[in-house]
């Protein structure tokens, strides 16, 4: 734990003078998603520690080296949690890797991803300057939403040195009901769930079950619970954390594991072959043997995208992420080229 | 520019529009560009070069690829509800008026959205989705008015923030007209969509990146029911901490708002909420959710009030009453326009903690400056709007009223908190940007902006000041006289 913002800083303005291609790195959790980067590499592990956290606050800062299990068991201890239930998918995650990265759990279509909880970041960018937008509060209209843009840019606009996020009450109850349902009533029933009062918090069809995950007060989930009927789960099921870590045998399979993300309604495309559907329907994790320009073209045609999330070996010339449309690709370039102007920093990670 | 190349540069601008916008909706005669010469702000007045009002997209496409090529300014506006001058004209620019792109697209009940053009008011959105169940949920107290695009150029808040976010966190897409006149999707169906977050970057951004010209918001299920209790305090500290106590219970209230001795008063006064006149300030803590869960938690909230010293805990006995509670809020500022000939709103966010010494400061301003203060505050996510009372007609209040108002936006950004919470810089806090950002980010905030408009012609000199602007740094004002659109609800 501790505070090294000025040996990064050295690192990037060095590499920004020598025009050295950086790997910006955490916890190296989540190095597979996204393009591979060749660079000379950035450690931010030693650059950690949770800086300041009062619970009635709502509000936490910490390092962007922070392990992400430290801040989520400090924030356990006061009956306090990440909405955005932040996959780990190794040991060691940081809460830097988890907001760069973009990615949420489970509990995603009503706690909201990486973006909807981050209020402040200081940033390191490609020029070796260190940068504060937003800040410690819950509203902040003061100037251009700067730290919001940094969840989901893995690194390729900044290294995160320190993140203020808004962290809410965990629910006192949370209980999972089962039933066994194909997957079109599946989806049909997650749809119809989400538009009612439910205290819903995940909604998962996999291997010919339906999976709900009820959170709220306990008079609430226990009345819910009986409406709604299905097997019970055992309290402590960790069913949602495999789910969410790529954990569940589903994810042991051989070939390129596909992310869908659509409209939650979409009905089943024809490149899904072997499927997990998640977030109610509007993403979903698939093996195929379709090739990646089709899936991608499904995709695209209902409004959504597909990421090729791992890639097997045989795809690893794929990029990871659908192709932008031209107009908004070189509105990209023109922001990286803003924070990053030596393009060193996690280059093509994203984008081209 | 002198008014004979204004007089031409309007002549070819409107012969140009001519040719594509039917001639009722290019507005050129002083007496038509009058109605349009400030929003909210009244204090900031410019008569507009000139006002087209576009029917659909194309339109909208061609006007700014006419201006790009004229190098002309553009100042799009929606409803002209905000109050920090977001959409104040441009003497030698275009005013797009959005107010004809007022049709509610599509609800899709099914994935939980309405797809609407941005002249939609905030309110229709959820009055179209209440058959469904459904509603949008930020609600800015203008919203029987303000539009959606506009709520999206602000980032607009409301009372629920806390528990159910900003615009940011309720939008899935945006169709948007760049500076060149080209059409781009920002988001998409899902939940996300590939590359950096530029919805979050367009929300907020006060017109100056894009025109918005398509909006997909996010629904939810209507709650079951909604219930509320007003605690009454003996002094400012104790109610501070009582909120601070019902978080720490883990309870999320959907509003959590407090008001201190004058404002309760002079909203009393006014609609007769029931307000208990002799206390120094009362909470309003609301909970929602299905019966179970309100039941249970409004019994958790009463008892926990009366455990952090609440003098007195008033649950609403039916709806009647939770509106009338509700009601004395909500006319806060209008009340406090009742008791003194002009009041100046402040919009400061601050860490919560910091609320006694913020008032307390605040209160030895308001000595030292010689003018009363009244303040509201959304005390479940930090959001206080100080009321400095003066008489514009009484020689040197606006003076020391702007100055007061200057320090309490000091103050906000000393004890970690910002300058505009959900009011938006606009103009009228352009300044105080200064105070807030060193010259680093703002230049970084001007790189962002000449990425997405290298000319400077999209709402230009609003939100982000020049370097050199700082070097002049002073507050500005708004009267309460001039305020438009006084029947609004204004918190």
């Amino acid at each position: 734990m501790g505070d090294i913002a000025s040996q990064l800083q050295q690192q990037v303005r060095a590499a920004f003078d020598a025009q050295t291609p950086l790997r910006l790195r955490g916890g190296d959790s989540k190095a597979f998603y996204g393009n591979h980067v060749e660079g000379e590499e950035v450690d931010l592990r030693g650059h950690s520690g949770v800086v300041s956290y009062e619970p009635t606050e709502l509000v936490l800062s910490a390092r962007g080296g922070t392990p992400l299990a430290e801040i989520e068991a400090l924030l356990a201890e006061h009956g306090q949690q990440l909405t955005f239930e932040p996959p780990h998918f190794a040991e060691g995650a940081t809460i830097g890797g988890a907001i760069a990265s973009g990615l949420a759990g489970p509990l995603r279509p009503w706690g909201g991803a990486p973006r909807d909880v981050l209020l402040g970041v200081k940033l390191l960018d490609g020029q070796g300057r260190i940068l504060n937008f937003g800040g410690q509060v819950m509203k902040n209209v003061a100037g251009y939403d700067v730290s919001r843009l940094m969840a989901g840019a893995q690194g390729t606009l900044g290294a995160l040195l320190e993140v203020s996020l808004k962290v809410l009450p965990a629910p006192p109850k949370t209980r999972t009901l089962v039933m066994d349902l194909n997957r079109q009533p599946a989806l049909k029933r997650m749809r119809e769930l989400s538009r009612q009062p439910v205290p819903l918090s995940g909604a998962a069809w996999h291997d010919g079950r339906l999976y709900l995950r009820l959170s709220g007060a306990h008079a609430s989930v226990n009345a819910w619970r009986e409406r709604i009927g299905g097997e019970r789960l055992a309290e402590n099921t960790t069913f949602w954390q495999r789910l969410r870590d790529q954990q569940l045998d589903f994810f042991k399979q051989d070939g390129t594991l596909w992310r869908l993300s659509l409209a939650g309604n979409t009905p089943r495309l024809d490149c899904e072959q072997q499927v997990i559907v998640d977030w109610a329907g509007a993403q979903r994790w698939m093996f195929s043997d379709v090739n990646a320009h089709a899936i991608r073209e499904q995709a695209a045609a209902l409004g959504g995208h597909a990421q090729a999330f791992r890639k097997a070996e045989r795809d690893a010339d794929i990029d990871t992420f659908a192709p932008m449309p031209p107009l908004l690709l070189q509105l990209h370039r023109e922001l990286k080229q803003r924070f990053d102007p030596q393009g060193i920093l996690n280059p093509g990670r994203l984008f081209q | 520019m002198d008014t004979a190349d204004n007089n031409a540069l309007r002549e070819r601008l409107a012969e140009q529009f001519a040719e594509f916008v039917e001639d009722a909706f290019i507005l050129t005669k002083n007496e038509e560009l009058r109605p349009y010469e400030c929003d909210g702000l009244s204090a900031y007045r410019h008569v507009p070069l000139m006002v087209v009002l576009p029917s659909d997209i194309g339109q909208v496409q061609a006007i700014m690829r006419i201006c790009r090529r004229e190098q002309v300014p553009v100042v799009a506006r929606g409803a002209g509800t905000g109050l920090s001058g977001g959409a104040l004209p441009l003497e030698n620019g275009v005013l797009l008026s959005l107010a004809r792109f007022n049709r509610i697209l599509g609800i899709d009940a099914d994935n939980l959205c309405a797809t609407v053009q941005p002249g939609v008011r905030n309110l229709a959105i959820s009055e179209a989705a209440r058959p469904y169940g459904l509603y949008y949920a930020p609600d800015p107290s203008s919203q029987i008015a303000c539009t959606i695009g506009g709520n999206v150029a602000e980032n607009a808040g409301g009372v629920h923030c806390l528990k159910y976010g900003l615009t940011v966190n309720n939008l899935l897409s945006l169709q948007v007209v760049t500076v060149d006149g080209e059409l781009i999707t920002i988001g998409g169906a899902g939940l996300d969509s590939p590359g950096y977050d530029l919805l979050a970057l367009m929300t907020g951004s006060e017109g100056m990146l894009g025109i918005v010209v398509e909006v997909t918001v996010k629904l939810l299920p209507i709650p079951e029911r909604a219930q509320v209790a007003m605690a009454a305090f003996d002094n400012v500290e104790t109610a501070g901490q009582a909120v601070a106590d019902i978080i720490a219970e883990g309870i999320l209230p959907a509003g959590l708002e407090m008001m201190d001795k004058p404002s309760l008063r002079a909203a009393e006064d006014f609609v007769h909420a029931g307000y208990p006149t002799e206390a120094a300030a009362i909470l309003l803590c609301e909970v929602d959710g299905d019966n179970e869960e309100v039941s249970e938690e409004i019994a958790r909230v009463r008892q926990r009030l009366l455990d952090s010293g609440a003098t007195e805990v008033r649950t609403a006995s039916d709806d009647a009453e939770r509106a009338r509670f509700w009601a004395g809020r909500k006319a806060a500022f209008p009340a406090v326009g009742r008791i003194s000939p002009d009041y100046y709103c402040m919009d400061g966010t601050i860490p919560r903690k910091h609320l006694p010494r913020v008032l307390r400061e605040i209160a030895s301003m308001s000595e030292e400056f010689g003018l009363r203060a009244a303040n509201v505050f959304h005390a479940g996510d930090g959001n206080l709007h100080p009321l400095i009372l003066y008489n514009g007609n009484a020689p040197g209040e606006l003076e020391r009223a702007e100055q007061f108002g200057g320090r309490i936006l000091e103050l906000c950004v000393e004890v970690g908190g910002t300058i505009t919470g959900e009011h938006g810089v606009g103009l009228e806090k352009i300044n105080q940007m200064c105070a807030q950002f060193p010259p680093e980010e703002l230049e970084m905030f001007h790189a962002i902006k000449a990425a997405f408009d290298p000319l400077g012609l999209l709402n230009p000199g609003k939100a982000i000041p020049t370097l050199n602007r700082c070097a002049e740094f002073g507050a500005m004002h708004v009267k309460a006289g001039n305020l438009r659109f006084p029947h609004l609800e204004r918190f």
